[in-house]
């Protein structure tokens, strides 16, 4: 049987003439909670955006696994796919309330045109519960603090019900409660067999939170369990080179 | 006074205009409200501006003052200005703002030199054509209202069967692509949306204020309400009722322009919200801290008070 959720197969992106990604190829397998870290500028929020098609690669592909075990590309089953971005990407005094930016979880089941039922209103209540912002409801979404707006955008991605979770810096900048909040509920997605990437930022937790763990700095530095992975050897490896690729041989 | 209101009132020239000028404020109030939240106020200032040439070309071709053909000369010079602003930010060091700004004036240039030259000509239907530049309202007829509520009535049905997705992408457009809403046609649509705007207003705002009428609705309701459809609704309200007060002024008065009397109650509006809307208002805030001061204070004091 194949438990790969997502295959990346020489995957190399670049903006303008600078390449960001340089042949990456990875298989992440399904039901475990993965890390993907990097310093700035690794290209770590590219190489997930490749994977939701949002960046499209110079060479080489991604695919997804879908319910018959096969690899398809994003394209064809973005429901079952979870995004959620860095929450400084948005203007958070956009007006809207705290349970319609909930409710765009149900936008791509829903499709064009159509508009949000009651089920999935009450999919969305279901999830600002399961967060921790049941009375958050009707609030202001200017006036959430940072752990609050990351909870919400993880009730927006729970509201897809979807199978893979891919999250950019969930973590960043949010209080220990949020944190507790968000690694519990992630806990409880990968035991029920999802599949849950994050962008993660803080190496001393790696090993509490995670079972694999990528390192990248434009290529694969490497990959693999956290206990047999995750090393000072690799960390090095990662974070004190200053690289170049695609240049010369 | 009073009887020279009601007479303007009754007008049958003032009502039409009135209705024509209301409509473009309350369209400029709905559709704006997704060029400030896109943060892209300068790109519609920068449009309006690079309609000019298209319209004092499309004479220049027709020779004739046919709304219809002058408002397509400024579509197609519009979407060339986009074009190359598009071209210039994407392939060159030059920053959106500079382009923007470069754009906006060369084209605004090119139109005044065009307009100059038919100016000089012996035709005589250009007279009126330079009500372009600050608007005149009174030139409007029956059939321009007619045409500014046809095309008023369809982007108004397009933000409500596009609600959801119109909303989505602009407050979060990589999240809206990941569900596999089509960027490619939201931005289409929106960027359409806003030119149209733009052109049905030029003849009465003029290229120089138009923009400022898809502004400030939008920027004056966002202090009153947190709902987009709040916002939308009372943007247009707002828009609405400063296009009737504007012609209103400049019927009142002898050559008071009636473009920039709109801009101007647009901007009174603006001003009265920024200062006096609840909660969100600058003497609102001001007036919360020193409530709160006062009682940082007390309790301070208090303290004090208590230790000794």
């Amino acid at each position: 049987m194949n438990d790969i959720a997502i295959n990346i197969d020489k995957l190399t992106v670049a903006y303008d003439a600078q390449p960001v990604l340089w042949n990456i190829s990875l298989k992440f397998q399904k039901g475990k909670m993965i890390a993907i870290v990097g310093p700035n500028g690794a290209g770590k929020s590219t190489m997930i955006k490749s994977m939701l098609g949002l960046v499209s690669p110079v060479m080489g592909s991604v695919t997804h696994q879908d319910e018959n075990q096969k690899a398809v590309p994003y394209s064809e089953l973005k429901n079952r796919i979870a995004y959620v971005p860095q929450n400084t990407s948005v203007d958070w005094n956009f007006p809207t309330t705290v349970r319609d930016v909930v409710l765009m979880g149900r936008y791509g089941h829903l499709g064009w045109f159509k508009r949000p039922r009651k089920k999935d209103k009450d999919i969305a209540k279901q999830m600002l519960l399961k967060v921790g912002l049941p009375t958050f409801a009707k609030r202001q979404i200017s006036q959430l603090s940072g752990g609050q707006r990351q909870r919400v955008f993880l009730a927006r991605a729970l509201a897809q019900e979807a199978e893979v979770y891919i999250m950019d810096e969930p973590l960043a900048g949010v209080d220990m409660k949020t944190e507790h909040i968000i690694m519990k509920l992630l806990k409880k997605l990968v035991s029920e067999g999802k599949t849950v990437l994050v962008v993660h930022h803080d190496l001393q937790t790696v090993e509490t939170y995670f079972d694999e763990i990528v390192f990248i700095n434009q290529e694969v530095i490497a990959a693999g369990p956290v206990d047999q992975t995750f090393n000072k050897q690799n960390i090095d490896l990662t974070y004190h080179r200053d690289r170049n690729v695609g240049e010369g041989g | 006074m009073l009887t020279q209101v009601l007479s303007v009132f009754t007008d049958y020239t003032f009502q039409l205009v009135a209705l024509g000028t209301g409509i473009i404020g309350l369209l400029s109030g709905v559709i704006g409200t997704y060029a400030t939240l896109r943060k892209e106020s300068l790109l519609g200032d920068a449009l309006s501006h690079a309609a000019l040439p298209g319209i004092a070309l499309a004479f220049v071709i027709i020779q004739r003052k046919e709304l219809m053909f002058l408002m397509l000369g400024a579509v197609v010079s519009g979407i060339i200005a986009t074009a190359i602003i598009q071209v210039m930010t994407r392939n060159t060091v030059v920053k959106l703002d500079s382009a923007l700004s470069l754009v906006l004036s060369s084209f605004f240039g090119l139109g005044l030199v065009v307009l100059t030259a038919i100016q000089n000509n012996p035709n005589a239907q250009q007279a009126g054509l330079n009500s372009f530049i600050f608007g005149q309202a009174s030139a409007m007829l029956r059939r321009d209202v007619q045409l500014i509520s046809s095309v008023g009535l369809v982007l108004l049905l397009l933000v409500v069967v596009f609600w959801k997705e119109f909303k989505c992408y602009t407050f979060d457009p990589m999240f809206s692509r990941s569900l596999g809403f089509s960027s490619k046609i939201i931005e289409f649509l929106l960027s359409m949306m806003i030119v149209l705007t733009i052109i049905i207003g030029l003849e009465s705002v003029g290229v120089i204020l138009i923009s400022a009428l898809l502004i400030g609705p939008s920027i004056a309701a966002r202090q009153w309400t947190h709902r987009l459809s709040g916002v939308m609704i009372l943007a247009g309200i707002i828009g609405f009722m400063s296009g009737v007060i504007g012609t209103l002024i400049s019927s009142l008065g002898v050559r008071i322009p009636t473009g920039p009397t709109i801009v101007v109650v647009v901007s009174v509006f603006v001003f009265v919200s920024l200062l006096f809307a609840p909660k969100q208002g600058y003497v609102a805030k001001y007036i919360l801290r020193q409530k709160k001061q006062k009682l940082f204070k007390k309790r301070l004091d208090e303290l004090e008070e208590a230790k000794q």
